[in-house]
């Protein structure tokens, strides 16, 4: 018999067909008898007292079984949980799901009407009546934490969260950078801007909950079943055993559903106090003005380097925007950068300072990458301008940096240990792939003629950390969970797998891979693998997916239930083929003894045997079922380079991209059609950073980009082809050698994106253009430009 | 979101519609591409629904004389595929690919566009460059409103309470995608080497479509050629009054319809039609 490996191969999606036709069971199709639906009602204003509040006239619309404010559950509701609180001393607000006194920004909840229909809901939300009176609003980051400034939490005397500071020199890691910068030959300072994003995740939030006797089933659109769970017993004070969570299938996160959410808390209370069954599904209006918002930083960075192009260390002052408040990883969200700024180079010295501000805006939190897009945008921006300064290729000065394949494992200036990679092998073939130097020759000769549609070259080569985490690390970082993952493998009597793993698929294609690792580990047949996910009833233990960690981690506790399968079913298969366990060897998906290849036993006859039991060795368990805990020693290093051409037209501003390439070293790929998804969508949400997307508040605190034809998320048409290829330098720590994918493009293509939108316009004197790049911004940097070359007189 | 409570009718005659129509809080549901998310974000309130769906006699495209007749119906996508457009209104045509997606397309009418007037809209402006007159019915008989006065303000057209948008008249004759932040058509005719006539319309540069009437006077009877079109085209913001919104800033959209006539004209006189 030819086994035919599955891991590798690029199987397509077994998830797909009942995701793509929407014939699933999605939170909001989940109807229950007497069921109420729930509409809330916002604040209109960005920070205010509510100095009245009454409910009572949406209590006699039609319909209307209920209607509470804030003030009326106060005592009850909890405060919704921060779990990263990344110093002793940060400052952490309460955060009430339903507002009580103060409204902090707009779209926060200040009153719920539970109706027998959604539209009665909405219809009643007009008749509740609410007096504001409107306090200092506080947007501007620097403002915020200028002296005497207006405050967004009165009683806490300051909009400072935290200051959180890494320094080489301290940790023993590296040396002091202020010495290097003292000593540098080059010194680039830059100041960046990381704008606002909204998630935008496909489908809406929704929860369901259901008191039934003593027991709460919540389900909920969210990445974190697991997590929701623990934090829902904790804030409400309900016994954890008398909580299930359930994320059935869930469209899409990006880190946007990585988040305890006031609408699941709210939906909690009102189930409990009303004895009945509740749902609310947000509008994407309610969702975009509500939902928490990613990114949103200054960075303030200073880059020390010798004429040479050899760094010698960086510099980072970063100041986050935390929203209103904290949600559920807000403080840690930067930090997850703080060990990523200096990239995939082995430069000496390193400080990075972040500082927490609070403002009157929707708190921000995990978006795609969260932390490291910011790190990785940073650092390949500089060494863009080095090259500038040094007019060396941005290719060149990356190659004199970069740490080299046979220096791996590598420990950085940053404390990580990078586990494997060749940069150079994967830069040479994008180069390759892209046509670089042929572009070149085009941009020159383009400059030369004076074409109004100029070309530029874009250059990002990246690395992150996957895997998230080892707990003993994310401890340090005063983190407030583990990083582990577990995975349970239970063979029925006919041979059939299930798998309950703790991971928490929403678009990942989990059920697919996990049956390709089961399929070889165990010879079965792919389509004999049932993955279960995300109900805390059958997976009970997990922690989730966020952070490229499903694989990296839950694919090891998969790998390793599956070798406790085997190792279970040894005796059986002995006593089935009479025969000495020790003599057995297990060989694509059958015990054979050793050197008679022929006959043997499979995993699904030692099942039956198991079933019957009428024959077992003595001693042995009628069971071949087994789960694995697995926590990772190491975070895992995919690394990549990814270049694109752009063409911009300097009369209009537009900016199209002409060509991308992503060559991305993943470890081992489990399923390179799904790398090549993931690729894809990460590649095009970077992308929408670098030129479409931006979250804007007015002066008001009132979000202007509240609708998608303001939030501008780019569409297929919008996009260039895109031209992917992997290296493979795989995970020295992983059984299967897999490092994580899900935010690589994400963090890659930004700064490539950008890099080739200032190349296009170096010549005319642009050094730095705001992102997203519209075409407005771009033409504005051309203008201003013009401008200061005129009046520099010319250069 | 959901609507709030709304009575729905679906007349079967033009002067039944009418008849409803004269209650002033109606609304005309002619594909509902901007209504019905109006209706959604609870934006518009309207007491009842008049949906024109099943008025046959207002979809498809007719030649009258040396003009064709467009039902107010009439889909996008029925445009872009009729060929009797496609042959003497290509403009239209082109400017109609790219109104939105397909599922738009086939829902979306060229009378629901005109009637809705968005300054950002591609058809309005269309319909000024193509110089075409509206045919509107009411309580008290039909009219026809040439397109220059169609246009009254933001949202805002020459429609009074209780009329109805039935067709729109296009001369035989011959630009622009998604939601602009300008869009510029142009429609020339060459006599030997000069201009002898042009018509420059400019979308979202106002409260509603506009003409470049600089741009057209200067350009009129000029020869056709980059010396004469160059400058005058620096004059085509002259008179509009643009938005200053989070798309872009006013003087952005000033210098944008300035590069975009310039093409446009080029485009025109070079025989095909540049996309803005």
């Amino acid at each position: 018999m030819t086994v035919t490996a599955e891991v590798g191969a690029p199987r397509r999606r077994k998830e797909d067909a009942r995701l793509i036709t929407g014939r699933t069971m999605w939170t909001e199709n989940i109807t229950l008898p007497g069921m109420l639906h729930l509409a809330i009602l916002r604040s209109p204003m960005a920070h205010a007292r509510i100095t009245r509040i009454d409910c009572a006239p949406a209590l006699g619309q039609p319909g209307v079984v209920a209607a509470f404010s804030g003030r009326d559950v106060a005592d009850v509701q909890g405060s919704l949980p921060c779990a990263w609180l990344v110093t002793e001393d940060i400052v952490h607000p309460d955060h009430p799901p339903l507002a009580v006194d103060e409204v902090r920004h707009v779209g926060e909840a200040v009153a719920v009407v539970a109706a027998r229909s959604r539209a009665a809901a909405l219809d009643a939300l007009a008749a509740v009546e609410v007096d504001y009176e409107p306090l200092p609003v506080v947007l501007d980051l620097e403002q915020a934490l200028a002296e005497g400034a207006d405050l967004v939490h009165a009683d806490k005397g300051t909009n400072r969260s935290y200051d959180w500071v890494f320094d080489s020199g301290a940790a023993g890691t590296g040396g002091s950078v202020d010495e290097a910068l003292a000593s540098a030959e080059v010194v680039i300072r830059r100041r960046y801007r990381q704008q606002r994003l909204i998630p935008a995740f496909m489908e809406p939030r929704s929860v369901v909950v259901d008191p039934t006797g003593d027991q709460y089933s919540i389900w909920s659109a969210t990445q974190i079943p697991h997590i929701l769970r623990f934090l829902v017993s904790v804030v409400t004070g309900t016994p954890e055993q008398k909580v299930r969570v359930v994320a059935p299938d869930v469209g899409g996160g990006f880190g946007g559903k990585l988040q305890v959410t006031p609408e699941e808390l709210i939906c909690f209370v009102a189930a409990r106090r009303l004895g009945k069954p509740v749902k609310y599904t947000e509008s994407r209006a309610d969702s975009l003005v509500s939902a928490h918002h990613g990114r949103d930083m200054i960075q303030d960075l200073e880059l020390a380097a010798r004429r040479d192009g050899t760094v010698l260390g960086l510099k980072v002052h970063l100041t986050a925007n935390m929203g209103a408040y904290l949600g559920l990883v807000t403080p840690g969200i930067p930090l997850l950068g703080a060990f990523m700024y200096n990239g995939i180079y082995k430069f000496p010295a390193y400080r990075f300072e972040c500082t927490g501000v609070f403002t009157n805006t929707v708190i921000t939190d995990a978006y795609r990458g969260a932390g490291r897009p910011e790190a990785t945008y940073a650092i390949e921006r500089l060494m863009d301008e080095l090259a500038v300064e040094l007019n060396l290729d941005p290719i060149e000065v990356r190659r004199r940096n970069w740490i080299r394949a046979e220096e791996f494992p590598f420990t950085t200036v940053a404390g990580l240990t990078y586990d494997s990679g060749d940069y150079a092998a994967a830069t040479d073939r994008a180069l390759a792939l892209l046509g670089y130097d042929e572009l070149r020759r085009e941009q020159a000769q383009r400059r030369e003629a004076g074409d109004p549609v100029q070309l530029g070259i874009g250059v990002s080569t990246y690395t992150e950390m996957c895997g998230l985490a080892p707990s003993r690390v994310l401890g340090s970082l005063r983190y407030g969970a583990g990083g582990w993952e577990s995975a349970m493998v239970r063979v029925l009597p006919t041979g059939k797998v299930e798998v309950v793993t703790g991971t928490s698929p929403h678009g990942q294609g989990h059920e697919t891979a996990w049956s390709q690792i089961v399929a070889d580990e165990l010879g079965v047949p792919f389509d004999d693998v049932e993955v279960l996910h995300g109900d805390t009833r059958s997976s009970y233990k997990g922690l989730d997916t966020y952070g490229s960690r499903s694989l990296a981690v839950g694919g090891i506790a998969l790998y390793q239930a599956c070798q406790k399968v085997v190792e279970k079913a040894k005796p059986i298969a002995a006593r089935l083929l009479e025969c000495d366990p020790a003599d057995l060897e297990f060989t694509g998906g059958r015990f054979q003894v050793r050197g008679h290849p022929d006959g043997g036993k499979t995993i699904a006859d030692c099942s039956l045997a198991v079933f019957t039991s009428h024959d077992l060795p003595d001693g042995v368990e009628p069971t071949l079922d087994a789960d694995a805990v697995y926590d990772p020693v190491n975070f895992s290093f995919p690394h990549g380079s990814h270049l694109c051409a752009v063409e911009v037209d300097t009369q209009t501003g537009r900016v199209d991209v002409r060509s991308y390439v992503a060559v991305d070293d993943v470890g081992k790929a489990v399923n390179p059609l799904i790398v090549e998804g993931q690729v894809h969508g990460g590649v095009v949400q970077g992308i929408a950073q670098a030129l479409f997307e931006e979250a804007v508040y007015d002066g008001d605190g009132n979000l202007l980009s509240g609708t998608f034809v303001d939030y501008t998320l780019p569409s297929a048409a919008d996009l260039p082809d895109l031209v992917t290829d992997r290296t493979e330098s795989p995970a020295p720590g992983h059984p299967l050698g897999a490092k994580g994918v899900g935010e690589a493009g994400t963090i890659a293509a930004t700064p490539a994106v950008v890099n080739a939108v200032v190349d296009a316009l170096r010549h005319r004197g642009v050094s730095d253009i705001q992102m997203p790049c519209t075409p407005e911004r771009v033409w504005q940097a051309l203008q201003s430009a013009s401008r200061s070359d005129q009046q520099g007189g010319g250069s | 979101m959901i609507p709030a409570a709304v009575e729905y009718t679906r007349p079967s005659t033009v002067d039944a519609a009418i008849e409803v129509l004269a209650d002033e809080d109606a609304k005309v549901l002619a594909g509902g591409q901007s209504l019905i998310p109006l209706l959604r974000l609870r934006l518009s309130a309207p007491t009842v629904l008049v949906d024109l769906g099943a008025l046959a006699d207002l979809r498809g495209v007719r030649q009258d004389g040396d003009d064709l007749v467009i039902g107010a119906m009439t889909t996008y996508d029925a445009i872009l595929r009729d060929p009797l457009v496609g042959r003497y209104a290509p403009l239209l045509a082109a400017a109609t690919q790219t109104v939105g997606d397909r599922q738009v397309r086939h829902l979306g009418t060229i009378g629901g566009s005109l009637a809705h007037a968005d300054p950002a809209g591609d058809l309005p402006a269309v319909s000024l460059a193509l110089d075409a007159t509206m045919e509107v019915t009411g309580a008290s008989g039909t009219r026809s409103v040439p397109a220059t006065e169609f246009f009254v303000d933001y949202l805002t057209t020459a429609l009074a309470p209780g009329e109805l948008l039935t067709a729109v008249r296009v001369p035989n004759n011959r630009v622009a995608q998604g939601w602009a932040l300008v869009g510029v058509a142009a429609l020339c005719r060459r006599d030997n080497g000069n201009i002898a006539d042009i018509r420059v319309a400019l979308a979202n540069m106002a409260p509603t479509p506009v003409r470049a009437t600089a741009v057209e006077t200067a350009l009129t009877g000029a020869q056709a050629h980059h010396t004469a079109i160059i400058p005058a085209c620096d004059r085509a913001a002259e008179g509009t009054s643009p938005a200053d919104d989070l798309s872009a800033s006013a003087g952005y959209r000033r210098h944008l319809a300035c590069v975009l006539t310039k093409r446009a004209i080029t485009g025109c006189i070079a025989g095909y039609v540049d996309e803005t």
